[in-house]
């Protein structure tokens, strides 16, 4: 919402503060400013001169020589502007002053100094200035390039430009809060100016004299009460088009809207004035001089007045004569009611309209106005009575047309005054001070609610412009932005929970974390949703769980057209990321949710979380992300975990370097190299090896219960194991007979070596292991050892396992 | 053999050892079994008992003292061996290693830690919510009904007509009250979604901390106190905060908190957009309409929410100027964290 100091000085003339200190006062009430510009930065020396005299440049046929009377003196100024003229009135620079721009050059927003100089070879003595180069748009002023005529304004030669074009003011952009409806409105921010200064508030002139009598200029009917509660008009005769007294025309401009004609630029002054939007009819256009407003049917069609056909349906409000539809109720007029340079007679229309359904067809529409952003945000019905007064007064005030004596209107179920009382203790139990109840008074009376105090209750009269306050924290809130948030003190509340140690999630989380940092991995982040295109991608199956997606219903576009049911597509494409940018040996991981469709759509989808990390570069491979698992895993306390291929069935990995991780039967997650294919559809040309834990899972069984076991006090006995089996032979098989032979004694068990090539048969590889064995009781001695390995042996031999020789 | 001859011969023989080897041939000579020490006290063996008394006296110190001497030469040797060897095993220090590598959480990640570390601090419960929530819990209980403004203001992504993706944390308040069990005092966070086209400042997915503290008493004074601590410890003691009025429709009153701009101290620089000050989060008091939404009654209980960007907080952090960034997941930026 913007407001100029000018506008807002017509109802608060006595403010009088630097922008600095206005800026901060009324962002601290409530109002924030959100920037500010003052019109004049950067202009100086600028007076109205008129050309007297205009003479051909001797050497140059672009430039012409104009005398330039500027009040105390005349002087030459060369131009090369096309469109002066002897006689024109026009801004002037002199020398030494300074303009916003000169040819398009605003030296980094510092202005430029215009000099005395030489053009080509004659003397200039300053510039006349274009409006673009006092820091205006042109299209606010003119259709007329070149040098800015004034010839139309009442000013003399020699005057301040500045101040005749009224660029001595300055500019506000407020946010204001879609609850404060009164101050989309200059004279609502004016009232919270005047409560913020404590100056006075001048309500504007709404006093006008009517010429004539007719009662039936129309007859209205409203069909859809409930979209429109408000329609008030007024007939004026003898409409007078021309352009807006300048004093109108720079209000509109500094906030910038374009002046048009009178009666245009009235209903705009009034809607910024009131912030309740305003209709123009032209009156001979209305046939049967009726009008009714309905909900429009499916399909219809409709010209607006930016020449547009819009194609409506039965849920949108239109006004209609006996015929045609002349408007859509709160968005915009049509072409064919419009007012042109020759109407004689204006109906004058002020409504109040539903706000959501005007939000829904400005939407469904696409079609967004000034008129429909104010209408949205749902209206005081009373305010469109009173706009249409105000837009009367300035008829009456500028003499541009006769106006009715009556105000043919429907006005249905119209809102009054609300009372409310509240405790003035319980608003400062709220608050935390101890605010008087007088100084509560005075605060409310301030911003026109009006307030009556007995004992400890407030009677406050709420005006119904203020929709927004309703109830005992509405009043609290009043109170305390004028008493100041700053003045309430720094307090803790007294609420004490029992200190709570960190749960599984939590210590899972940071194990994950820590794991992960040192080794070397990244956390990365990516959106939540995706294309549906990733799961061919991917080579998902049609019974994988991810392939039960939810679909958003307004998606950003396809790209963002699913939710993810996995992370991989995430962190392959990250992967990507970084390899184009030739990031070597990057490893990377990422912590989040996925969401499964749920059967019952009434429920909520079914979110997991889950961990997915992956790398390429030196050292990765499929033992290495299986050795950061194994770190995984000892930290949260799951040992023995089994790795299976059998029953792993995702097609963007490897068909024989994936595996399925279990703890205790429970699928815990998979880990494998990335499929060339896949690889090549996400441009990366190195090995990928990926591994997906489920988060949930992992905590559920993460085991955090220590308790101390026993260390020998004897010394161990170690012996190695060499044995030969075919290739193709999981040595998990061994590992499972060697524990069970072995009983309490062996500590610990170490596969370090394994050996293919020449000393052994084709197809066949050997493996070593290292056995520890110790006893918490005595020291071993080699007889005990001796009969627990031949036992391991000859158990290995009945699977065809043997000895290596 | 005489013995001074002896200690004579000792004292010139050592003098010429620079070597371990040397001086072991030395003892060998003079202190082994079958040494020269050795066989003088063999000879004392047949010498009567009062020259025994005389000489074995004579040949003891001469074994003590070459022991001695032997002693202090070998100390000075070793040493000298020692430091050689030591000379060889000479490493440059300056040689970087290899395969250094540590990864880093994401920057977003970093400041939820902290901002949870702060609140765990003064005693907040963590409690975590849905991220696909029902309508009803994402605006309806929150004071925002079927056609209020204020989902317009957040664009929201919808599954169907009652489940959209939770456009603010604020839910999980609702979730909590409900519950109904007092006093409360939590915060919640988690990924949050807004159909916003990706630009440098907006993204369709982004993080929120949500804090909620309900009792019977709880007032905006609490508030005040409890941000501003937030704000000293996030951003530094000297920071100063500023609260305004502001409009929230679950809370009322509503404030948004500024803190004095850390780079310029409240001066005014291109950081804070000359103003001094930098928007760090949206609060106020639960408002009375939202206990009954959620059940509660609500002449009985009061109590503050508050809710903080958590990107917002590390672009402001880490000065980073572009949201993309953060969801781009180069490791050159990662890495900087």
């Amino acid at each position: 919402m913007k407001a100029s100091n000018n506008f807002l000085k017509l109802y608060v003339p006595n403010l009088n503060v630097s922008e600095k200190e206005f800026a901060e006062k009324i962002t601290l009430t409530g109002t924030k400013v959100e920037t500010y510009e003052r019109l004049d930065k950067n202009l100086s020396n600028i007076v109205v001169g008129k050309i007297t005299k205009i003479e051909k440049h001797p050497d140059a046929d672009k430039l012409v020589i104009c005398m330039v009377d500027v009040g105390k003196e005349i002087v030459q100024i060369v131009t090369g502007a096309k469109n002066v003229y002897e006689g024109m009135i026009c801004p002037v620079v002199l020398p030494n002053g300074m303009v916003k721009t000169s040819h398009n050059i605003d030296n980094d927003g510092k202005g430029v100094i215009i000099k005395k100089g030489k053009l080509r070879g004659v003397e200039s003595f300053g510039m006349l200035c274009s409006i673009e180069e006092l820091g205006r748009p042109n299209s606010l002023y003119t259709d007329v390039d070149g040098i800015f005529d004034m010839s139309n304004l009442k000013c003399n030669v020699g005057d301040d430009a500045i101040k005749v074009l009224e660029l001595d003011d300055i500019v506000y952009d407020f946010e204001i809060t879609s609850n404060r409806i009164d101050c989309y409105s200059v004279i609502g921010i004016a009232k919270e100016v005047a409560a913020t200064f404590e100056i006075d508030y001048v309500e504007p002139n709404t006093q006008f004299k009517t010429s004539f009598s007719d009662k039936n200029y129309i007859s209205i009917d409203v069909k859809n009460k409930e979209l429109c509660s408000v329609f008030s008009t007024r007939l004026i005769k003898n409409v007078d088009i021309k352009e807006s007294p300048e004093w109108l025309k720079n209000k509109l401009r500094a906030v910038g809207i374009r002046p048009i004609n009178n009666f245009v630029d009235i209903t705009n002054f009034v809607m910024m004035e009131y912030g309740q939007p305003m209709h123009a009819y032209d009156y001979e256009t209305i046939e049967g001089k009726k009008i009714i407003v309905k909900t429009a049917r499916d399909g219809e069609k409709f010209k607006t007045l930016d020449g547009q056909d819009r194609i409506l349906d039965n849920t949108m409000l239109t006004i209609n004569d006996e015929k045609k539809i002349l408007g859509i109720a709160g968005i915009m007029g049509g072409e064919n009611s419009m007012i042109t340079e020759n109407v004689k007679t204006v109906l004058l229309e002020a409504a109040n309209f539903n706000g959501v359904n005007v939000r829904y067809t400005s939407k469904k529409l696409g079609l967004r106005t000034e008129a429909s952003n104010l209408f949205e945000k749902g209206l005081d019905p009373n305010n469109a009575i009173k706009a249409l007064d105000r837009a009367c007064a300035l008829i009456c005030e500028l003499g541009i047309g006769e106006i009715s004596d009556e105000s043919i209107s429907i006005i249905d179920n119209l809102t009054s005054e609300r009372e409310i009382s509240v405790s003035a203790n319980k608003i400062n139990n709220l608050l935390g001070t101890k605010i008087e109840t007088y100084e509560m008074k005075t605060i409310l009376d301030k911003i026109d609610l009006y307030t009556t105090i007995n004992n400890d209750t407030l009677n406050i009269k709420v005006p119904t412009i203020r929709k927004d306050i309703l109830g005992f924290a509405d009043i609290a809130e009043e109170i305390i932005r004028f008493y100041g948030y700053d003045n309430v003190s720094l307090t803790f509340d007294n609420v004490h929970l029992i200190p709570k140690l960190k749960d599984n999630n939590e210590l899972v989380e940071d194990e994950l974390y820590n794991i992960l940092t040192y080794n070397g991995f990244f956390e990365i982040m990516n959106y939540s949703f995706e294309s549906q295109k990733v799961y061919e991608k991917l080579m998902y199956n049609d019974d994988d769980f991810e392939m039960k997606q939810i679909k958003i219903l307004n998606p950003l576009g396809e790209d963002f057209s699913v939710m993810r049911t996995q992370l991989i597509n995430g962190l392959l494409s990250s992967l990507s990321n970084n390899y184009k940018k030739q990031n070597k040996n990057v490893k990377l991981f990422e912590l989040a949710n996925i969401y499964i469709k749920n059967e019952n759509d009434k429920e909520l989808p079914i979110e997991k979380k889950v961990l997915t990390f992956g790398a390429y570069g030196d050292d990765v491979d499929f033992y290495y992300i299986k050795l950061i698992c194994e770190k995984i895993f000892n930290q949260i306390g799951l040992f023995d975990v089994r790795y299976s291929d059998l029953d792993i069935k995702y097609n963007f990995l490897h068909p024989y370097r994936r595996a399925n991780i279990y703890f205790k039967n429970k699928l815990i997650g998979y880990l494998g190299e990335v499929s060339f294919k896949v690889l090549k559809s996400y441009d990366i040309d190195k090995t990928v090896t990926i591994c997906n834990l489920y988060f949930d899972e992992l905590c559920e069984l993460a085991d955090f219960n220590k308790k101390y076991n026993e260390v020998s006090k004897f010394p161990s006995v170690e012996r190695d194991l060499s044995l030969v089996i075919k290739k193709e032979f999981k040595v998990d098989e061994i590992k499972k007979i060697i524990i069970e032979n072995s009983g309490k004694l062996l500590k610990h068990l170490d596969l370090y070596d394994i050996y293919e090539g020449s000393q052994l048969p084709d197809g066949f590889k050997s493996v070593t292991y290292n056995l520890l064995f110790s006893s918490l009781d005595h020291t071993l001695v080699d007889d005990e050892v001796d009969a627990i390995i031949n036992k391991i042996i000859s158990k290995l031999n009945e699977i065809g396992v043997e000895i290596r020789k | 053999m005489n013995i001074a001859e002896i200690k004579e011969e000792v004292l010139e023989s050592l003098k010429n050892i620079k070597s371990l080897p040397e001086l072991e041939n030395f003892r060998i000579s003079y202190l082994s079994k079958k040494g020269k020490v050795s066989l003088l006290m063999q000879e004392l063996k047949t010498f009567s008992n009062e020259e025994k008394k005389k000489y074995g006296k004579e040949i003891n110190d001469i074994k003590l003292f070459i022991e001695d001497e032997f002693k202090k030469c070998f100390n000075f040797l070793n040493e000298k061996f020692i430091e050689e060897k030591l000379k060889t095993e000479a490493i440059d220090v300056t040689i970087p290693v290899k395969n250094y590598s540590i990864g880093h959480i994401h920057p977003c990640t970093k400041v939820y830690n902290e901002v949870k570390f702060i609140f765990k601090n003064m005693g907040y419960e963590v409690i975590t919510g849905p991220e696909i929530e029902y309508d009803e819990y994402n605006f309806e209980k929150l004071n925002i009904e079927k056609g209020h403004p204020a989902r317009d203001e957040q664009d929201t992504f919808y599954i169907n007509e009652n489940i959209v993706l939770r456009t603010q944390t604020s839910p999980v308040q609702a979730r909590v009250m409900e519950k109904g069990k007092l006093p409360i005092k939590m915060i919640s966070a988690g990924r949050v979604f807004r159909s916003d086209a990706v630009d440098a400042t907006h993204s369709p997915t982004f993080h929120q901390i949500e804090g909620l503290v309900v009792d019977k008493n709880i007032t905006f004074s609490d508030l005040k106190g409890v941000l501003d601590s937030f704000a000293k410890a996030f951003f530094g003691e000297n920071v100063k905060t500023r609260f305004r009025p502001h409009h929230f429709p679950f809370t009322e009153p509503s404030a948004e908190m500024d803190v004095s701009c850390f780079k310029c101290k409240g001066k005014g620089c291109r950081f804070c957009k000359n103003e001094g000050w930098i928007e760090i989060l949206g609060c106020g008091m639960v408002n009375p309409k939202v206990y009954e939404l959620c059940g509660l009654d609500k002449e009985n209980h009061q109590g503050f929410a508050f809710g903080i960007g958590i990107e917002r907080l590390a672009l402001l952090k880490y000065e980073i100027d572009d949201m993309r960034l953060l969801y781009e997941n180069d490791v050159r930026f990662l890495n900087q964290f």
